[in-house]
């Protein structure tokens, strides 16, 4: 069973869409203690930082989610889900994200590109991940986002995206945690082939 | 390469689509979850289905159509329409529709986008814009079908709702809608040029051309086009095979 976070932000709908016409059975958990028995977990993100924070803390997801990544509990962070994996946001000085991965998020820089970056973009891959099978250079994703990751180490990155003269990960991982800046609910095929193996991770 | 956008807008009454699509390849153009399959196949960038029943009763037919939309088609979908509440937007964004269009709302009460963006986030709050030039280089906003004036200028209203949170703009140019001459370059131009968020270009496209004028002279983010599409005269891939042709970065 997959869990899906909520924390009362955003759309989930998107997500349990895709899972269901996947065939992948999966239940929202509002709860921190929900997340105890999860096979696996999905954390999605519409919203802003720091009310996510604010509200993961609020349902007493902290904790949970430290002991899952202990455990290597497959994980999957979805946009914002993605940026709360690092230690910090510009978007939210002084609040702490979930620390997974060091580095932080800040701010698209670039005064000649709009903001958000939203749209369809292509992907560098930089490194194999069970969850990028099937995918290559130049696929596209489709992205909603005004802050990126910035890890400290290029250790994690997966897959490179770029928008305007920035040169951001669109994806990052490990062996248990994945996160994409995109959305692969929204991408199409080959969104729905990276839900389809992390259903199978 | 970051692409820019092909969105056909699909025109939704009582549940069905009107001013036909006329796919050769599809059984029933009336139904909006068949015509947003036939796009997504195609590999439309996004979709609007824009709910023009008049009736409040009706409009849980559009939630319907949302769900089944979302079930199928994986691109993201915006719906407008009619949208005058927080509780309006919560029901669309439930049936896993992305973003949500609001026009007169809007206009009514501006701390109606400060509200929403708040609540659901700035990327699922497009404002649309109905605007019709005034004056050399003047253009004001219009509700109802461009039959009444706001009160407004388009530029400072689109300055103001970026202010206010949204996240995009759906500019539509009274004045050339349903000439199939070409977009408002002026305006759309002057619009994109103001705000930071991206524009979606609407009204005018008449062929390929048109568009490539819209991301070029234009400076549109996004294209929106109709009949162009639903009448079969070109298809998705064939705009996109023409834009790339012209330099313009889209998604094949």
């Amino acid at each position: 069973m997959i869990a899906i976070i909520d924390y009362g932000m955003g759309n989930l709908r998107s997500v349990s869409k895709a899972l269901e016409y996947l065939g992948a059975p999966y239940r929202f958990c509002a709860q921190g203690k929900d997340l105890a028995c999860a096979e696996k977990v999905i954390l999605p993100g519409v919203g802003a930082f720091g009310d996510a924070m604010k509200e993961l803390k609020i349902r007493g997801f902290i904790e949970p989610l430290r002991e899952l990544v202990k455990k290597k509990t497959k994980l999957a962070g979805i946009c914002l889900g993605l940026q709360l994996f690092f230690e910090k946001s510009e978007e939210a000085p002084g609040v702490q994200g979930l620390g997974l991965f060091k580095g932080k998020v800040q701010a698209f820089r670039s005064k000649n590109v709009k903001v958000p970056h939203m749209g369809w973009n292509d992907l560098r891959i930089r490194k194999k991940h069970p969850l990028l099978e099937g995918i290559v250079t130049g696929d596209y994703f489709y992205f909603v986002h005004s802050y990126y990751a910035k890890p400290a180490s290029a250790a994690f990155n997966l897959a490179m995206c770029k928008y305007g003269r920035e040169t951001f990960p669109a994806v990052v991982g490990n062996d248990h945690m994945f996160a994409a800046q995109f959305h692969p609910e929204k991408s199409q095929d080959a969104g729905l082939r990276i839900l389809k193996n992390f259903i199978g991770w | 390469m970051f692409a820019r956008r092909i969105i056909p807008c699909l025109d939704v009454c009582e549940g069905r689509v009107v001013k036909g699509v006329k796919f050769v390849s599809l059984k029933d153009a009336g139904d909006p979850v068949s015509c947003a399959q036939a796009y997504d196949a195609q590999k439309a960038d996004e979709l609007i289905f824009l709910d023009i029943t008049a009736s409040h009763e009706n409009r849980r037919t559009m939630i319907a159509v949302a769900e089944k939309v979302a079930a199928t088609v994986f691109i993201p979908f915006t719906v407008g329409g009619g949208i005058n509440t927080l509780q309006d937007i919560r029901d669309l964004l439930k049936t896993g529709c992305d973003k949500v269009s609001i026009n007169t709302g809007a206009i009514r009460d501006p701390n109606f986008i400060l509200e929403a963006s708040k609540r659901f986030g700035s990327q699922c709050i497009v404002v649309a814009i109905d605007a019709k030039r005034e004056a050399k280089n003047r253009w004001g906003v219009y509700t109802h079908g461009g039959r009444h004036p706001a009160g407004l200028d388009a530029v400072q209203w689109a300055k103001r709702a970026e202010q206010l949170g949204a996240g995009e703009i759906l500019l539509t140019s009274m004045d050339c809608d349903g000439t199939e001459d070409g977009y408002d370059l002026e305006l759309t131009r002057r619009i994109s040029e103001s705000v930071r968020i991206p524009v979606i270009a609407s009204g005018g496209a008449g062929n390929l051309n048109h568009l490539y004028e819209a991301f070029t002279a234009g400076k549109a983010d996004a294209c929106l086009a109709a009949s162009i599409f639903h009448f079969g005269e070109f298809t998705i891939p064939e705009t996109k095979a023409f834009l790339r042709s012209k330099g313009i970065p889209v998604r094949t």
